[in-house]
């Protein structure tokens, strides 16, 4: 064969990139630059973080420099702006800023000061939430989408089963039955794991083939839960939740994170499901690289773009939960202020004192807003599709 | 290149290779079908040489790479690395044999990682092959560059800011990172220029002087691979229809599906992309074509004896294999 013979000269030279060396981050910022309200939504953004992080500051401590706890009863329901009587008041309840810049409550505290501490716990209702909701969702949409295809045996779930169940009644104190069914669970593990070597060569008997038969795969079982956690209403499930449990700050994140991972696991799923089948991904499986280390470094930093796009829509939503949460006296235990137990203490004077209502409502109103325009700017940016016109 | 204490001078034999996938429908995602995607497939490569494998699109040759590789579960058939069965093999089993045999892709756009700067990628493998210290595969990472033809400081840069032929190369150094005795190139030129065509094959062949690589070259240019390879089988719905020896297939071809082949290359013809097309309503697919030749429908000896059949792959000279029985008899 003369293949070519023209074509095929001995050029070995060395290659050098074609483009400007033009990093992803840069380009980033010139799509993002271009979306104004994504930008507005980022400042309003950065700056309620800086009034909730110095409001924990000017609000906590034993003698704090505002202090949202005070009750002045001769200053009740004053409006934004008005100045206080200084004859009425003793020295220590003059209010830092020699006037009341958002009015006061019912009780005479001073609404500025209950803002910034209610700042704080929305923030942090906000981002531990969703940090519990994105964690739970990455591991089970990143198991759905990478392993799905593997099925799990009859053994493997009632194995699972039990042991929740045990741990389950040694938590409730019915020791005995919980430390029994646990030990049948470990029993079985040492028999699973001492014929494994023979089951491998020999069929095993009958009744205990049963136990092997593939009941479900891993993908199916996680997705239907999913299905199931979406069924309920999830607004409900937490209310009802948090009426059992003691009223804690900390009770309500984990339950709001807890009752909103299934978006994140559909996404990351979907993900993973396409990535699996790229070359790349093949690729690092022929050098023999490890799963865990593929799904980690390799897939996981293809598949966070839609995971940041839904935790910045969902902290703006776990925030609103937790506003609601409160309105209805379920949220945050008085005396601390949270934003929607200020709403829900100002909706009985809506007519005397409208600004108790005004100003938590429409602080929440900016601040979910501006968290979804964030959002929203960053899934553009992020698609890839968008990308490609630049 | 590290000696390798086996010096089996078959580094690669496949014996009767078979994948099925299933085809499911239904809402209860019933099996309702089989595509026979590798159906017979075997073939021998030899230490330090290159074997080709070609056949029209979606013939299975990317499915027999995944194969070897054990990227995909086999249904059946053995494969023999070096004289050791890994067809059985786990993938615990397999994992200290990876690093033996690599893969360059088809498609360079989808083959690196694109949120890994093309240093990273590499490194993955050197990691593999346990250079620690970040200095140690700093050095290494820099020779493997200037290896495939890369200049050094390109490695932290990201894939999307390269060409295709410069992707196709970092993949190439990639597959090397581990010292691998066997690559398979699957397709590795078939999207690219003709002009950068010619570079990467000129640099899989210097590389393989330099290393005694052993290559799988897959492709459906009959061109490229006369070019490339010492041993060529010609594969036709998952099934290796001829193996020969390179001047064998191109001056004494006796599968009618290899001479049609032959046939249908344009004397070289530097600049003009070769293709096999076939008529659509010749690609049989119902089951009946399952029995007998899977060539018949096209084949113009066709005789009742082919649709009755099995044809068997038998030898009928030195290293030279047909699955037709009329062409044995000669
Ligand atoms: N994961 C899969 N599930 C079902 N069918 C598959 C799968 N992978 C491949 N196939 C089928 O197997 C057959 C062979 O595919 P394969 O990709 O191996 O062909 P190919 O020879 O590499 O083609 P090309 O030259 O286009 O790359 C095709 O008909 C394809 O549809
Ligand atoms: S077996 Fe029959 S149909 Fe098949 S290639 Fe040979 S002659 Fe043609
Ligand atoms: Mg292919």
């Amino acid at each position: 064969m003369n293949l070519n013979e023209t074509t095929v000269t001995k050029d070995f030279h060395v290659e050098a990139p074609l483009t400007p060396k033009r990093t992803r981050w840069e380009e980033f910022w010139l799509l993002f630059g271009q979306n104004r309200l994504a930008i507005l939504g980022l400042l309003i953004f950065i700056l309620f973080f800086c009034c909730a992080i110095t409001g924990l500051f000017l609000t906590s401590g034993s003698k704090p420099i505002f202090d949202p706890s005070l009750v002045r009863l001769e200053e009740k329901l004053r409006p934004p702006f008005s100045k206080p009587n200084l004859d009425l008041l003793e020295p220590d309840q003059v209010p830092t800023l020699n006037f009341y810049l958002m009015g006061t409550d019912d009780l005479g505290r001073d609404v500025f000061a209950r803002m910034l501490q209610g700042a704080w716990v929305s923030l942090t209702v906000g981002f531990v939430a969703v940090g519990i909701s994105v964690l739970i969702g990455i591991f089970m949409g990143g198991i759905a989408g990478y392993f799905g295809q593997h099925y799990l045996k009859i053994d493997h779930i009632l194995l699972t089963l039990l042991l929740v169940s045990g741990t389950g009644l040694i938590i409730l104190d019915v020791i005995r039955f919980g430390a029994a069914l646990l030990l049948l669970c470990l029993a079985y593990i040492v028999y699973a794991v001492l014929t494994r070597h023979r089951s491998k060569k020999k069929a095993s008997p009958s009744w205990g083939a049963m136990f092997h038969i593939n009941a479900v795969s891993v993908d199916t079982l996680i997705m239907r839960i999913v299905d199931i956690m979406l069924c309920f209403p999830s607004f409900f499930l937490i209310l009802t939740v948090v009426a059992i449990l003691p009223a804690s700050i900390y009770n309500i994140m984990i339950v709001i994170g807890l009752t909103s991972w299934m978006g994140t696991t559909r996404f990351v799923r979907a993900e993973f499901l396409s990535l699996r089948e790229q070359d790349f991904v093949a690729a690092a499986k022929a050098l023999g690289i490890g799963n865990f280390r593929i799904i980690f470094r390799h897939m996981m930093p293809n598949a966070v773009a839609p995971v940041l796009v839904s935790a910045t829509i969902g902290i703006a939503s776990a925030i609103l939960t937790e506003a609601g949460l409160s309105f209805l006296g379920f949220g945050v235990p008085p005396p601390h202020a949270t934003w929607g137990n200020i709403l829900s203490n100002g909706k009985n004077f809506i007519f005397d004192a409208p600004w108790l209502t005004f100003i938590p409502g429409i602080t929440i109103l900016i601040v979910v807003l501006s968290f979804n325009l964030f959002g929203e700017g960053l899934r553009d940016v992020l698609n890839p599709k968008l990308r490609e016109r630049h | 290149m590290k000696s390798k204490n086996k010096n089996n001078p078959i580094i690669l034999c496949v014996k009767d290779l078979k994948k099925y996938f299933p085809i499911r429908r239904g809402f209860f995602q019933k099996i309702s079908g089989w595509v026979n995607a590798v159906d017979g497939v075997s073939f021998e490569i030899e230490r330090g040489k290159t074997m080709g494998l070609v056949g029209e699109s979606g013939c299975g040759k990317t499915t027999v790479a995944r194969l070897i590789l054990k990227l995909l579960a086999l249904d059946e058939g053995k494969i023999i690395y070096q004289g050791i069965d890994i067809s059985g093999f786990s993938e615990k089993e397999m994992k200290p044999h990876r690093k033996e045999m690599q893969i360059v892709f088809q498609d360079p756009f989808g083959s690196l990682n694109p949120r890994m700067t093309v240093g990273q990628s590499v490194e993955e493998g050197l990691r593999i092959l346990g250079l620690k210290s970040h200095g140690m595969r700093k050095a290494r990472l820099e020779k493997l560059m200037e290896m495939v033809g890369m200049s050094p400081d390109s490695t932290d840069r990201y894939p999307h800011e390269f060409s295709g032929g410069q992707r196709q190369r970092i993949g190439i150094a990639r597959a090397l990172s581990v010292e691998p005795s066997l690559i398979i190139c699957d397709e590795p030129i078939s999207a690219l220029d003709v002009s950068i065509q010619a570079q990467i094959i000129n640099l899989l062949k210097d590389l393989q002087d330099q290393l005694g690589l052993s290559y799988l070259f897959i492709s459906h240019d009959l061109n490229v691979v006369g070019y490339l390879c010492n041993t060529i089988a010609v594969m036709y719905m998952g099934q290796v229809m001829e193996y020969a020896s390179a001047e064998d297939i191109f001056d004494n071809p006796h599968h009618p599906y290899t001479r049609s082949l032959l046939a249908a290359v344009p004397d070289s013809e530097p600049g003009k992309k070769m293709e096999i097309t076939l008529p659509k309503e010749d690609v049989p697919d119902s089951p009946a074509a399952l029995q007998g030749c899977k060539y018949r429908s096209m084949c113009s000896m066709e005789a009742p004896r082919c649709r009755k059949e099995q044809v068997l792959f038998e030898k009928i000279g030195e290293k030279h294999f047909v699955r037709c029985w009329k062409a044995m008899k000669k």
